[in-house]
């Protein structure tokens, strides 16, 4: 397929040492510039999608491919997935006690830039780049100079992995959950900072598992997946169907055609 | 035909305070004598302690390689040392004062002492016995006392030169003094002895610095004992760096009065066989102490740090924060050891210690131990060991840090809550120092 991105086909994966087969089958194109909202029930692999996009050493791929530019994903280490333009942020983020976010975060920037024969930034630059992109998510800029995510409510956290996004500039990201746990105004916030990142040349996939975020970041397709493999793709109005019958419909609809 | 008799491991050192004892020490006054007499006696009885069963102090740590090593009891030659080799091991400006010991022996040459307020003294153990032999045998051996430590016993044996440092009561010494000590001689044992005398509502920054700048095994055997008077404050810095083949036993003995407060921060890089042991007395009612410790350890080094806290008054406060790096076959050990007297009501104690584990193949072992005689207090403990958290690490490889960088992010970040708590800036920056080139030596792939 010309322009595509990001091609998932047939992809198998299980998570640790249980051997839970997770993602069975599942296909999925993105093109540059294109929104693809994901949405189903809990356990029904969106997790699992984007860690495994991501790289996480606790996912296994028993089958399928994942291409990225035409790059075989799937081989790359998580770093090298960073560097070649793939950003995950993460639906729970991590506490890293005595690693400041300027210091690392930084460390990453340079390593992409780096990769593609760059210059490296000083640290001053940076961090007045970090100071002023943190204003994109409302971030207290003292945020920035703490551990990372030490201390941090969730909706900063949130918000702390748009900031990265914003930094990184990725090519694709898939953002897991980035409006779960968060009140009205957290979600217009983080929301309003992604659409705001949105861009002609960035794929973005949306995780949620409900509609809300996708009336200010208004996706071009819309896929419930649901046991591991998507079972209904749409554009916007897929969304609001999923909000108004839930996602029993598509579990008895899978289950009668497995069976059938 | 009478089989000649092997001699002991002690007998070495009973041999060589003989002769210390015939050419060494004939103008010293008479306390000096019997107190290192006193010394050498005790040690004869105690022997090198061993890691027998039921003998808890020693469990973990077989000093054996030390009692076993031939050691000459050497008094060094500070000539020949000069101000270039020990660059590296000197903290702070032009402003600190500065005493250095080279085996054991005060180097004026290398050593400068700060324009010093009245009353105050920064001096040589060996000066002072000239200068102010009624300080020195009202205070000397005191406070760490050598009854039951073998170790202290031989120091106390062979005292001979060290630091004096004297603070009379309301001077505070704006700058802060270093005291280093460096072992130059392979196959010797140097005994240096500090004493530190701190008056009232005084206050005083102490940096010990032992290093060596020998390979081959040497052993550094060395005693501080610090008084602390009413309200006073030390802040106590000791950094450990000696050579890999090393042997170093420490004891730093503290006594504090009323009021007073304590802060200590140690790290030890060195060494293939250390014991540290650190006796905090809080012998007045109120009197703080806040001991935090960074130990490295990677290769077959041993490591273990005694850290004893005794609450003998009310309101008395401890806060201990101990953290271990090991790597490759390593051992490091923490055995951290809390008394709360009857009476010493309101008591608050607090310990803890965290080990990183980098390889799987070294052994980190953490020995809490509370003694509590008394009901009203707060007392707690902590002890963790465990890997990089994978979590984190994936999480900054997710942002395209590679693994290694990242790993060696996250060591750093594990050392940073000691590190950079140390308040003193030049102290800091000289940890961080010693931190970065340990760590260069890990394997983080």
């Amino acid at each position: 397929m010309a322009n595509a991105m990001l091609e998932i086909r047939n992809l198998d994966a299980s998570v640790g040492v249980a051997d839970v087969e997770i993602l069975k089958g599942l296909n999925m194109t993105v093109r540059r510039g294109e929104v693809h909202a994901i949405m189903g029930p809990n356990g029904s692999g969106k997790s699992t999608l984007a860690y495994v996009l991501a790289g996480h050493p606790g996912y296994v791929v028993t089958g399928g491919e994942v291409l990225f530019e035409g790059q075989n994903l799937l081989a790359m280490e998580p770093e090298d997935r960073a560097r070649a333009g793939l950003f995950l942020s993460f639906q729970h983020p991590v506490e890293v006690p005595g690693v400041r976010l300027s210091e690392f975060l930084r460390a990453g920037y340079n390593s992409i830039r780096k990769s593609r024969g760059e210059e490296e930034m000083s640290a001053r630059l940076f961090n007045q780049m970090l100071r002023e992109k943190a204003q994109l998510v409302e971030m207290e800029p003292s945020l920035i100079q703490r551990s990372v995510n030490e201390g941090f409510s969730g909706g900063e956290r949130k918000r702390n992995e748009v900031l990265q996004m914003a930094i990184l500039e990725p090519k694709l990201a898939v953002l897991d959950e980035p409006d779960s746990g968060l009140d009205v105004d957290a979600v217009r916030i983080v929301a309003n900072g992604i659409e705001r990142l949105r861009r002609s040349d960035r794929a973005i996939i949306l995780i949620t598992h409900y509609q809300r975020i996708l009336d200010y970041v208004v996706p071009d397709y819309v896929h419930v997946i649901v046991d591991g493999r998507i079972v209904k793709s749409g554009d916007k109005d897929l969304a609001l169907e999923v909000e108004s019958v839930g996602y029993d419909k598509y579990e008895e609809e899978l289950e009668k055609s497995l069976s059938g | 035909m009478v089989r000649q008799r092997t001699p002991t491991q002690e007998e070495r050192y009973l041999t060589a305070f003989e002769s210390f004892a015939s050419n060494g020490w004939i103008s010293d006054p008479s306390w000096l004598k019997d107190l290192r007499t006193s010394a050498i006696e005790r040690f004869r009885e105690l022997g090198f302690p061993t890691a027998r069963r039921g003998n808890e102090e020693w469990k973990y740590t077989d000093i054996a390689p030390i009692a076993r090593t031939q050691l000459e009891v050497e008094v060094g030659d500070e000539s020949k040392i000069g101000v270039a080799s020990i660059e590296k091991f000197l903290v702070g400006d032009d402003n600190w004062g500065r005493l250095v010991f080279i085996d054991g022996a005060y180097s004026r040459e290398l050593s400068r002492t700060p324009p010093l307020s009245r009353g105050v003294s920064v001096t040589s153990l060996a000066e002072a016995s000239a200068t102010m032999p009624d300080v020195l045998e009202k205070h000397l051996s005191r406070y760490a006392r050598y009854d039951e430590a073998a170790f202290t016993a031989l120091n106390t044996a062979f005292i001979e030169d060290g630091a004096l440092v004297q603070v009379p009561d309301g001077a505070v010494l704006e700058q802060p003094l270093q005291l280093l000590f460096v072992s130059t001689t392979p196959e010797a044992m140097s005994a240096p002895r500090t004493l530190v005398i701190v008056g009232r509502d005084s206050k005083v920054t102490i940096v010990e610095t032992y290093v060596g700048l020998t390979g081959g095994r040497y052993f550094a055997n060395v005693v501080s004992e610090i008084a602390i008077g009413v309200g006073a404050v030390v802040n106590h810095y000791r950094v450990q760096q000696h050579s890999k083949e090393a042997f170093h036993v420490g004891t730093t003995q503290i006594l504090q009065d009323r009021d007073s407060t304590f802060n200590s921060v140690v790290m030890d890089a060195g060494g293939a066989l250390v014991r540290n042991n650190l006796n905090v007395d809080l012998a007045g009612e109120n009197a703080s102490c806040t001991l935090d410790g960074l130990y490295m350890v990677n290769g077959t080094q041993h490591v273990d740090n005694q850290v004893m806290i005794d609450h003998q008054q009310p309101y008395t406060t401890s806060r201990q924060n101990y953290k271990g790096i090991l790597d490759g076959k390593s051992q490091a050990v923490f055995h951290g050891s809390i008394t709360v007297r009857e009476g010493a009501r309101k008591a608050d104690a607090r310990q803890n210690d965290k080990n990183l584990l980098l390889s799987n193949e070294c052994e980190a072992d953490t020995k809490p131990a509370l003694w509590i005689y008394c009901d009203d207090v707060k007392c707690g403990h902590g002890a963790a060991s465990g890997q990089i958290d994978e979590r984190a690490l994936f999480y900054l490889q997710s942002r395209g840090v590679d693994q290694e960088a990242a790993r060696r992010l996250l060591v750093r970040a594990f050392a940073s809550e000691i590190i950079d708590s140390v308040k003193q800036e030049a102290v800091r920056a000289h940890m961080e120092t010693i931190f970065d080139e340990h760590a260069q030596e890990y394997r983080l792939t």
